[in-house]
């Protein structure tokens, strides 16, 4: 817990962590992939279906960075393009037709900055998530595993609750970039990452995430076997009725504003 | 110059003791060079044309400039006008930076917000600010922002909104990016309520912003020549090794794309968002 925020953000991009679709073939039993968005294509950036949650039926979501070199490239290191975000989107209304709760595994540097991409409105499928899953008539948790790379990391993270695994990070901006720009010096990237709030203690006390999950035993039967009861625990305390919405609204109404000055 | 010296007559004087004063270009017509047409456009007609070009690239204009353009005559009552950012990460170099801003844009935010008619209908406006760190968004923009969603939904009123912003504010963080998302929850609250949602995106409209409020608006309407966008330029094309097409994230390539209703020069604004509160009733849906 005493490492610097930089080493917490070389931990969360390290290889050899769980990736989402070890998640969810672990914690979930009988998961069924559910490809394409509907609209033009299927991102394999990101992974959905449906699975089971010790018994009952719910949809899973995960970014998929990859593990070795070949499926990496084949992920596109969990850089998602519109396409993934709207077969997740295409996903959750599914899920709210049929009364699933979703859980998402969130893992990505950010939403892939590319031609294609941007021409296929990257900005308008995150926003469209964003604006659609506050009104999600089903509950929803969002882990997140690794990297929390900005809006390409929120576009599945407006949940009802959102949990943090110890050695994730969640930021606007990569400690990179921010240097870059504001220092014209990435290799400032430490005080940038200090500076940033990134890691998920300081989530938590921003009030943006209500959970971080230890790392014991990260990838081993005992690690997955705690989270598949946090969320079963979890979901059993979320309503199902017009108050979830209400309640979702309020969790990030709440947000910055006591980072605000009246006067 | 040139040309007058040449049609200057030759004159005996001219060669006496008197000293020639040079000839100045008036100084009642300054000018300023277009960046698109490379002309020199006269700043009264600059002023004249509501700072759109003869060639027509539109100039940036700065929020209170549009709010006196777009809003009837003394019709622009501002809100939330007493909110501002703090320095809730204490992040080095920030306040300063606030401080600085403030006193170069007299505006205590990137985004001011209130109620106007336009064209005789009443509606709630925002408007972002590119001389405030370049209208980004931070914790203070998203609770304006989500403020007038909400008042808007209270007092049954459209909103407009005019989008300029670098995105998010990274100096406050994950606060900053929190706003993404609660700004899109106000806009869906105010959808539900049955009420039309208007954004203008301007030069530029980019990141978390383009990611959030800009596009969720019941009708998008862009500046032309706008650059509209999710990434920056620059990091796509060090991303992706790759030259950008001609006209990359301008407003007419991103409505080629499908991404906006229509493109509005300026000096049609007015009367355009007029005519859309009118038929939408108000913004009210229709019984």
């Amino acid at each position: 817990m005493n490492e610097t925020a930089y080493e917490r953000v070389k931990a969360a991009r390290e290889g050899s962590r769980p990736t989402g679709l070890d998640y969810i073939t672990n914690i979930f039993k009988g998961f069924m992939e559910f490809h394409g968005d509907r609209r033009y294509a299927d991102d394999p950036a990101i992974v959905g279906g449906i699975a089971k949650l010790m018994d009952d039926p719910v949809t899973v979501i995960a970014i998929e960075k990859g593990h070795t070199a070949k499926e990496r490239a084949y992920r596109n290191f969990g850089a998602p393009h519109p396409e993934g975000y709207r077969k997740a989107l295409r996903l959750m209304k599914q899920a709210e037709k049929f009364g699933r709760p979703v859980i998402c595994f969130i893992d990505t540097a950010g939403a892939y900055c590319g031609i294609g991409a941007e021409e296929r409105g990257q900005g308008q499928a995150i926003a469209e998530n964003l604006m659609e899953m506050s009104t999600l008539c089903v509950p929803v948790i969002s882990i997140l595993i690794g990297e929390g790379g900005s809006g390409g990391a929120l576009a599945l993270g407006v949940a009802d609750r959102v949990w943090m695994l110890e050695n994730a990070v969640y930021s606007v901006i990569s400690p990179e970039g921010c240097a870059s720009i504001l220092w014209k010096d990435s290799g400032k990237a430490k005080t940038a990452a200090q500076s940033l709030k990134l890691t998920a203690e300081d989530a938590k006390s921003l009030g943006v995430i209500e959970r971080i999950l230890s790392e014991k035993e990260m990838g081993k039967k005992e690690f997955y076997d705690r989270i598949r009861n946090l969320l079963s625990e979890e979901l059993k305390s979320l309503t199902r009725d017009a108050e979830l919405i209400t309640h979702r609204y309020e969790r990030f109404r709440k947000l910055g504003v006591s980072a605000i000055t009246k006067e | 110059m040139a040309l007058i010296n040449f049609l200057k007559p030759k004159n005996q004087l001219e060669e006496g003791g008197r000293t020639s004063a040079p000839i100045v270009r008036d100084e009642s017509e300054p000018e300023t060079n277009c960046p698109n047409c490379h002309r020199d456009i006269p700043l009264s007609r600059l002023w004249a044309n509501k700072l759109v070009c003869t060639c027509g690239h539109h100039f940036r204009m700065n929020a209170r400039a549009r709010i006196k353009m777009i809003a009837d005559r003394d019709s622009f009552h501002e809100l939330f006008a007493e909110l501002s950012a703090d320095d809730p990460l204490r992040f080095p170099g920030y306040r300063t930076k606030l401080e600085h801003v403030r006193v170069a844009s007299y505006e205590k935010e990137a985004v001011i917000c209130g109620t106007a008619a336009v064209g005789k209908e009443k509606c709630a406006l925002f408007v972002q600010e590119s001389n405030f760190m370049m209208g980004s968004m931070g914790s203070a923009v998203g609770e304006k922002v989500t403020r007038l969603f909400e008042y808007a939904v209270a007092h049954r009123l459209p909103v407009i909104g005019f989008t300029v912003s670098g995105g998010a504010r990274m100096q406050e963080g994950l606060l900053s990016l929190m706003q993404m998302a609660k700004t899109s929850a106000a806009v869906r609250r105010h959808s539900d309520a049955g009420l039309l949602y208007i954004a203008v995106l301007t030069d530029p409209t980019t990141g978390g912003v383009t990611a959030s409020f800009a596009m969720e608006a019941d009708i998008t309407l862009a500046e032309p020549g706008a650059t509209v966008g999710f990434a920056g330029a620059r990091v796509i094309e060090q991303t992706t090794k790759k030259t950008l097409p001609k006209g990359f994230q301008k407003a007419e390539f991103v409505l080629e794309h499908g991404f906006i209703d229509s493109i509005v020069p300026r000096p049609g604004q007015k009367r355009c968002l007029a005519e859309l509160l009118k038929m939408h009733n108000g913004g009210q849906s229709h019984e």
